[in-house]
């Protein structure tokens, strides 16, 4: 019942929307069916925690702490933003950005790319998970380029293409798993794609194909977690469109792209016995840690920064996924977690700010803190907090990826320290003179909703001093079914 | 000289003119073509899954010949060419530096990705052995097909081809996929290119063309 609900309410919200999101109402319509969906996701939580994992609607659907924490995270940030975007929107729509008939397009499919996410992560059907991911690229195209000016036409391009051609080679990897798993578990094809049909006879399926399929399906999906070196379409994307999807793709959609590659890993490890698939996933990693960060140096635009950085934290997952453990798994997990939220709300943040000053280039965005010290303060504590300073939860997921690191991978220490060194010095020294100094911004004409960015930094916090008797389980029954 | 059943006969047949399209596909210059070229690929694509389906007397591979029919011969050419027309671009030709280079290229390709089949094929029992390596060369001479081109049509009929190439992978190694997700597909493909067509009059709208060399100045020294 719950997970009829999650899904069917972002679907009825975008077709309401869509029909009839001219109304002046329309974003408190949109933020009140993202608490609905939160309630619902809320609800099956709470079911999962009780009776342990679901199976439902004829085995398509499977729900185990690990994707119902997902779940929720989703639908928590989807509510966030969209309290956010409600006076973002009519910012935008005052200063002429934006005109009725493209908020309407905008809040029709912000519940859509909601559905696409969330039936991806609640899938038991590999099939369908494909699906659902290339509906989340489609959803979130037009709304890439919903200024049409010349660079975000060419980012929605970018976006579709390589984002398209990405998951066309998830396609083949998906074929290739059928075919391994259809020999096992029979021909009539009806649970040859199901993940909990898989993983148990996963030992039984022929490795070097898997190891194959493996490779398209990190590849596939990769693209969208913005690996590198499919990373390109990632800061055009975050930096072109509006700031509200800006904070979903980094906090929701990267996420579950990681969690699909995540899913793929745990069959793949489960039969080819060997080191590919963690190898794969640490050195993809590693080098996207490297080289966003060095990236980090060269970005004059605010958004474009913190895509950058996105990249960095989405390599620091990988790679503590790759490293696999009770652990590091752990460490994942609660990295996603906090870099989900904490990453919205710098998103949050920086869209005001670009907003004040007129302008996304960093050398132009003066003294916040005078503006508006809100905006300021948010914009100073959430990079602080994305940089891993104590006694944010960055600190703490990152403090437990590089102890098990100098364990697990010691070579690999050194790289991460100096990476994250690198990444410091470049965002902070960016991000000094925009939050201090002489303004030169205006005022803006609607009181921001800042309440989503302070939630989210001080729930970072909470995780950082203090982990929750029944969170910590729920991490670690979900890091157990990782395993690696 | 070993004797084949007639339908392996066929079947292989259908295969190689899979490869011999993406060879055309390669070298074509007209859109207009390019899209004939689509919509002959999804007939290929339709008649080797109504083969398979008669060969095992399975229900879901009639479904899935006719939903290929409709959605790849009749549907989406169709669109494609209204497309075109409405945006008047039916009248280009894209200048294509190198055919022959580009065409040792594909060769190349082609090579490669049997070798890459090798360890499937050995594990695949179905009709088809030869078929996943022309599957993954079709898909990744449309790649190549991709990289090669400057134009926004001649790119997306390539992303199509990809598709193709994936769907009969499908179809020879296993019969197909579960229906529901063959569906599912078939409905992203087609919002694809309708988000596309929508896109299409966007970059109009802005550049009064569909050359893509106009979206080429988000670069990193910005």
């Amino acid at each position: 019942m719950a997970l009829l609900l999650l899904l069917i309410l972002p679907l009825v919200g975008a077709a309401l929307l869509g029909a009839g999101g001219a109304h002046r109402r329309a974003p408190e319509v949109n933020a009140a069916f993202s608490l609905a969906t939160l309630l619902a996701a809320c609800g099956l939580a709470v079911r999962v925690i009780r009776h342990g994992d679901l199976l439902l609607g004829r085995e398509q659907f499977f729900i185990d702490p690990f994707n119902v924490f997902l779940v929720t995270l989703t639908a928590f940030v989807g509510l966030t933003t969209a309290l956010f975007s409600r006076p973002y929107m009519r910012i935008e729509l005052d200063h002429g950005r934006l005109t009725p008939g493209k908020l309407r397009l905008y809040h029709s499919m912000y519940q859509l790319f909601m559905f696409t996410m969330l039936l991806a992560l609640t899938t038991n059907n590999m099939g369908l998970m494909w699906v659902a991911m290339e509906g989340a690229t489609l959803s979130t195209v037009l709304l890439v380029t919903l200024y049409r000016t010349p660079a975000s036409l060419e980012a929605g391009w970018k976006y579709f293409i390589l984002c398209g051609v990405g998951i066309a080679q998830a396609l083949f990897g998906t074929v290739l798993l059928y075919v391994a798993a259809e020999k096992v578990l029979g021909s009539q094809g009806v649970t040859a794609l199901l993940w909990t049909h898989l993983d148990a006879v996963k030992s039984q399926l022929e490795p070097t194909v898997l190891a194959l399929a493996f490779v398209f399906l990190l590849v596939g999906y990769g693209t969208k977690v913005g690996l590198v070196p499919l990373h390109s379409w990632l800061p055009d994307a975050h930096a072109e469109g509006p700031t509200p999807i800006s904070a979903v793709l980094s906090g929701l959609l990267l996420n579950v792209a990681l969690y699909t590659v995540v899913r793929s890993k745990v069959l793949v490890e489960g039969s080819v016995h060997s080191q590919l698939p963690s190898r794969l996933l640490m050195g993809f990693g590693l080098v996207s840690v490297v080289v966003a960060a060095l990236l980090l140096w060269r970005q004059r635009d605010i958004k474009r920064l913190f895509a950058y950085s996105s990249i960095e934290h989405m390599g620091i997952a990988t790679f503590a996924f790759g490293m696999g453990g009770p652990i590091a798994n752990f460490a994942a997990l609660l990295h996603m977690t906090v870099h989900s939220l904490t990453k919205s709300s710098i998103f949050f943040t920086a869209g005001h700010a670009a907003q004040n000053a007129g302008t996304q280039a960093m050398d132009r965005i003066r003294g916040l803190i005078t503006l508006s010290p809100t905006v300021g303060w948010g914009l100073m504590l959430g990079s602080l907090a994305i940089l891993g300073v104590p006694p944010f939860g960055v600190f703490t997921s990152e403090f437990l990826i590089l102890t098990t690191a100098m364990r697990a991978q010691p070579w690999a220490t050194p790289i991460l320290l100096a990476a994250l060194a690198v990444a410091f010095a470049a965002i902070f020294s960016k991000v000094q003179p925009m939050v201090f100094g002489e303004t030169t911004g205006r005022p803006l004409p609607h009181a921001p909703a800042l309440l989503p960015v302070f939630a989210h930094l001080a729930i970072v916090l909470l995780l950082g001093l203090y982990i929750p008797h029944y969170l910590a389980d729920w991490y670690r029954a979900a890091a157990h079914l990782i395993g690696g | 000289m070993t004797h084949l059943p007639l339908y392996q006969q066929l079947l292989d047949s259908c295969a190689a003119l899979l490869l011999l399209l993406s060879f055309a596909m390669l070298s074509q210059r007209r859109v207009v073509a390019l899209v004939n070229l689509y919509a002959v690929q999804g007939a290929v694509l339709a008649a080797t899954t109504l083969l398979l389906a008669w060969r095992t007397g399975e229900d879901h591979l009639y479904v899935s010949a006719a939903l290929t029919l409709a959605l790849k011969v009749m549907l989406l050419p169709w669109l494609l060419h209204r497309l075109i027309r409405r945006l008047q671009v039916h009248r280009d030709t894209e200048p294509l530096l190198n055919v022959s280079g580009i065409m040792l290229v594909g060769l190349v390709i082609v090579v490669f990705a049997f070798s890459l089949a090798q360890p499937i094929t050995r594990l695949a029992s179905t009709a088809t052995r030869s078929a996943i390596g022309i599957a993954l060369a079709v898909v990744l001479l449309a790649f190549l097909m991709m990289i090669t081109r400057r134009k926004a049509v001649s790119q997306v009929m390539g992303f199509l081809s990809m598709e193709n190439g994936v769907l009969f992978g499908a179809m020879s190694a296993s019969y197909g996929m579960p229906m529901i997700v063959e569906l599912g597909i078939a409905l992203d493909v087609l919002v694809a290119v309708l988000v596309l067509g929508v896109f299409f009059f966007q970059i109009r709208e802005r550049f009064d063309s569909l050359d893509l060399h106009h979206l080429e100045s988000l670069k990193e020294h910005q």
